[in-house]
C-alpha cells in the first residue's frame, strides 16, 4: 500500500484498468486532478466542448472495443457531457465519464457551479457514482470499468466532489464485489438445441443481427452460421459491417431506409433469428404487421430486452458469440431452397439505387466513390440523410469500422468520435460523412484534430439544408420548408483553414474523384466540401408507423 | 391485474430514485411502495404494487434485475404470501359519536391511540380491503387526516426471499 491523494488514487486506477488515452476539459474543481495529469503518462487530449470529450470517448470505444474515458468539470462541464453519455447509452458503449463536483461541505446548497450530475444522468447511466471519501475511489473505479464493459456494456458516471481529490488515502486496488450485478453470459442449452432445431428446419429463414454482434465479437459465428444454413442475413444500423455485405447471403440493412429486399425477407420469412438486436421502431416499423408468418428466436445478452417489443417464441438470454458457437454444434448444413432464389431475385430486382448526374453530384455518388478508393477506412457518420447514405452506399465488411450514433440519432457525434476512433486506431484511415447541418455542431473539434495532429477527414454532403427534416416534410408536409434550409454560410474551406486543417470543395461530379483522393492523401486533418444535389431523398422509406413491405423507392 | 414484488436493495443513497425513477421512466404505474431495513445492515427490503398485464409484469420484473443496486426481486404469488398494511386515521369524534367509534375499532381489532376532546387518533392493520373497509365506515364521522403505509408482504411457509 503507498500513500497518495485522491487525484493520484484515481489515475492509479486508470492505469489498473490500461487506460491509455482520456478526453476532457478542465474547471475550477478539478484543478488537482489535472495537477496529478500534468505529470501523469495517460494521455490526455484537450477537447474545445465536453459533449466532444464524451463523444470522442464513445468514438475510441467503438473503434477499439476498449472503455472510453471522459473527464469534465463541474455544473456546466458536466451538464454538456450529457448528450455524449445518453448517446453512448443509447448504443451501449462501454464508458466511464469522471465528472467534478463542488466539495462534500458545500453538495446541496447550490454552489458556484453545482448541479446534480447523477441525478441528470441516472436515466441515460448504466450505474453511477457520487463519491464522498477518497477512500470509495478504488472499488468506485473498479467497478465502474467493470460495470461499463461486462454484459451489455453502457456508460458509468463517477462524480467526484474536489475535496476527495486531495485527502490522502493509503491505495490499493480491490475485488469485485457486486451481488446485484451478474450478467448472464453462459446460455442455456435446451434453448440453443430448439433454436438450433428450428433454423434447420426452416423453409425461410432470416438472420437478423444488430450492434450485440460487434460487442460481443461475435462475426465469425454468425457467417459460419448463415453459410452453413445458407440463411440471408440482414443488419440493424448498429450492426452494419457485422456481416460483409459482398457475400451473396448479405441483405444489407433493414428497416426505415432499409434495403426493399431485406425488409420483404423479413416479412416472408418463417424463422428470425434476431442476434443482439432490440426490435427498435425503426426497425420493425408497424409492431402489429411485423413478420407476420415468423417464428422468432431472440439471444440477447439483456433479459430484458427479450420480449419489449415483439412476443418471442424461443428466447435466449446469453452472449452471442457462446450462443452462436453453442448453436453452431447443433446445425447441420442447410442447402439452398427456393427460399434463397427468392431473395436472390429480391435483390436483382430492387437493388439500392439513385439517379447518377454529369451535372450536380450526388451525394450517394460520393459515398460510393469514398468507398471505391477507401474500402478499409472506418466510416463515422453524422445524422441524417448523410448517415443513411454511408450506411447503404459503402460496402462495409468489418463490424468495427462503421460508427454512428444510432439509438440517439444525434447530430454533431461524427466529427468528434472520428476523432476518437482514429486516437484509438491511428492505423486506419478514419472518414467522417457528415451533413453541413451536423457537422457544424461540433465544428470546433477541429480544433482539437489540428492541434494534436489526429488527421481525420471530413466528407461534409453540403445540400445547403437539414436534409433529413426537409425529406419528412417534402413527403409529409406538403413541402412546407418550415426552418429546413441552412443556406450556404459557413464557407467550409476557409473554416477548415482557419483552423488549420485542409479544405477541399468538390461541386461538379467530374471534381469528386479527385478531392476524395487529394483528402486520403493528406496527412493533416481535411475537410472535403461536396456540394450536392439538395433535394435528393433517402430511398427506399418506410413511412413511418407503416408495415415493412410498404416500402418505397423515391426517385430523386 | 396487480401484483406485489419484493425487492431486496443496497443501502446506497441513490438506490430508491434510481428505483422510482425507473418507473416513471418506462411509464409502469406504482400502486404503492415501501422501504424498510431487513436484518442484513447493508440490504433494504422493498415491497412494490404495480398493475398491468403479464408482459408489464415481466419487464418490471426484467427492468428492477437490471439496476446494479438491486439484489433480488421476487414475484409474491397472493395465494402463496400474506399481507399486511398499516393505517392511522384521525376521526372527529365528539361525546356523541365516541363509543359508536370504540365498538367499530373493536370489531376490527384496530386501536386507539390518541384521544383529544374533538378527535381520536386510529391504528388499524390487516390486508388492503380490510383498511379500506376501516376507512369507509370511518367517513361517516369525518376524516381529518389519514397516513397509511402501503403494502408489506412476505411469502407464506418456509420459503424466503433473502439475499
Ligand atoms: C442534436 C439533434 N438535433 C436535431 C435532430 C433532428 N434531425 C435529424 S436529421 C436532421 C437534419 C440533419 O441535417 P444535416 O446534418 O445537414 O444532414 P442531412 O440530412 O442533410 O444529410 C435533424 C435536424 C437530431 N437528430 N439531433
Amino acid at each position: 500500500m503507498t500513500k497518495m491523494s485522491g487525484a493520484e488514487a484515481i489515475l492509479a486506477c486508470l492505469k489498473e484498468e490500461g487506460v491509455d488515452v482520456m478526453f476532457g476539459l478542465p474547471g475550477g474543481v478539478l484543478l488537482p486532478l489535472y495537477d496529478a495529469i500534468y505529470s501523469s503518462d495517460i494521455r490526455h487530449i484537450l477537447v474545445r466542448h465536453e459533449q466532444g470529450a464524451a463523444h470522442a470517448a464513445d468514438g475510441y470505444a467503438r473503434a477499439t472495443g476498449k472503455v472510453g474515458v471522459c473527464l469534465a468539470t463541474s455544473g456546466p462541464g458536466a451538464t454538456n457531457l450529457v448528450t455524449g453519455i445518453a448517446t453512448a447509452y443509447m448504443d451501449s458503449v462501454p464508458m466511464v465519464a469522471m465528472t467534478g463536483q463542488v466539495a462534500t461541505s458545500l453538495i446541496g446548497r447550490d454552489a458556484f457551479q453545482e448541479a446534480d450530475i447523477t441525478g441528470i444522468t441516472m436515466p441515460v447511466t448504466k450505474h453511477s457514482y457520487l463519491l464522498r471519501s477518497a477512500k470509495e475511489i478504488p472499488k468506485a473505479f473498479r467497478e465502474a470499468f467493470y460495470i461499463a464493459r461486462s454484459g451489455r456494456p453502457g456508460p458509468v458516471l463517477i462524480d467526484l466532489p474536489r475535496d476527495i481529490t486531495v485527502e490522502e488515502i493509503e491505495f490499493s486496488y480491490p475485488e469485485i464485489h457486486l451481488p446485484g450485478y451478474q450478467p448472464s453470459v453462459k446460455v442455456h442449452q435446451m434453448q440453443i438445441k430448439k433454436a438450433a432445431k428450428a433454423l434447420v428446419e426452416a423453409e425461410r429463414p432470416v438472420i437478423y443481427a444488430g450492434g450485440g454482434i460487434r460487442y460481443a465479437e461475435a462475426h465469425l459465428e454468425l457467417f459460419e452460421l448463415a453459410v452453413r444454413l445458407n440463411a440471408p442475413v440482414t443488419t440493424t444500423l448498429m450492426g452494419v459491417g457485422c456481416f460483409p455485405e459482398e457475400n451473396p447471403l448479405s441483405l444489407g440493412m433493414l428497416g426505415m431506409h432499409g434495403t426493399k429486399y431485406a425488409n420483404y425477407a423479413m416479412q416472408e420469412a418463417d424463422i428470425i433469428l434476431a442476434v443482439g438486436a432490440r426490435f427498435d421502431d425503426r426497425v420493425t416499423g408497424s409492431i402489429a404487421t411485423f413478420a407476420p408468418k415468423a417464428k422468432i428466436i431472440h439471444i440477447d445478452i439483456d433479459p430484458a430486452e427479450i420480449g419489449k417489443n415483439v412476443r418471442v417464441d424461443i428466447p435466449v438470454v446469453g452472449d452471442a458469440k457462446n450462443a452462436l458457437s453453442e448453436m453452431l454444434k447443433h446445425v447441420s448444413p442447410r442447402p439452398r431452397t427456393a427460399w434463397n432464389d427468392k431473395v436472390d431475385y429480391w435483390k436483382k430486382e430492387f437493388p439500392l439505387r439513385y439517379v447518377m448526374s454529369e451535372e450536380v453530384i450526388k451525394p450517394q455518388f460520393v459515398v460510393e466513390k469514398i468507398c471505391e478508393l477507401s474500402p478499409d477506412a472506418i466510416i463515422v457518420t453524422e445524422v441524417g440523410q448523410n448517415q443513411m447514405w454511408a450506411a447503404q452506399f459503402f460496402t462495409h465488411k468489418d463490424p468495427r469500422r462503421f460508427i454512428s450514433s444510432g439509438g440517439l440519432g444525434t447530430m454533431g457525434y461524427g466529427l468528434p468520435a472520428a476523432i476518437g476512433a482514429k486516437v484509438g486506431r491511428p492505423d486506419c484511415e478514419v472518414v467522417d460523412i457528415a451533413g453541413d447541418g451536423s457537422i457544424q455542431m461540433n465544428i470546433q473539434e477541429l480544433a482539437t484534430a489540428v492541434l494534436n495532429d489526429i488527421p481525420v477527414k471530413v466528407a461534409i454532403l453540403n445540400n445547403g439544408v437539414l436534409g433529413m427534416v426537409r425529406q419528412w416534410q417534402e413527403l409529409f408536409f406538403c413541402e412546407r420548408y418550415s426552418h429546413t434550409t441552412l443556406g450556404s454560410c459557413p464557407d467550409f474551406v476557409k473554416l477548415a483553414e482557419a483552423y488549420g486543417a485542409l479544405g477541399l470543395r468538390a461541386t461538379k461530379p467530374s471534381e469528386v474523384e479527385d478531392v476524395i483522393k487529394e483528402g486520403l492523401a493528406s496527412d493533416k486533418p481535411t475537410v472535403m466540401d461536396f456540394v450536392v444535389h439538395s433535394k435528393e431523398m433517402v430511398s427506399p422509406m418506410v413511412p413511418a408507423g407503416a408495415s415493412l413491405e410498404e416500402i418505397m423507392q423515391l426517385e430523386g | 391485474m396487480r401484483h406485489t414484488i419484493a425487492v431486496i436493495v443496497e443501502n446506497t443513497p441513490g438506490a430508491l430514485t434510481r428505483i422510482s425513477g425507473m418507473f416513471s421512466r418506462r411509464s409502469f404505474n406504482i400502486d404503492s411502495l415501501t422501504v424498510g431495513a431487513t436484518d442484513h445492515p447493508d440490504y433494504s427490503r422493498m415491497t412494490i404494487c404495480v398493475h398491468g398485464d403479464e408482459e408489464v409484469l415481466e419487464q418490471v420484473i426484467k427492468q428492477l434485475s437490471k439496476l446494479i443496486n438491486v439484489i433480488r426481486v421476487s414475484l409474491l404469488e397472493p395465494n402463496e404470501s400474506v399481507e399486511r398494511e398499516l393505517a392511522l386515521i384521525k376521526v372527529n369524534a365528539d361525546k356523541d359519536s365516541r363509543s359508536e367509534i370504540m365498538q367499530l375499532v373493536s370489531v376490527f381489532r384496530a386501536k386507539i391511540i390518541d384521544v383529544a376532546p374533538r378527535s381520536m387518533v386510529i391504528e388499524v392493520t390487516g390486508d388492503e380491503q380490510k383498511v379500506d373497509a376501516m376507512v369507509r365506515l370511518l367517513r361517516q364521522f369525518g376524516i381529518k387526516e389519514m397516513a397509511r403505509t402501503g403494502r408489506v408482504s412476505m411469502v407464506r411457509g418456509t420459503k424466503v426471499v433473502k439475499v
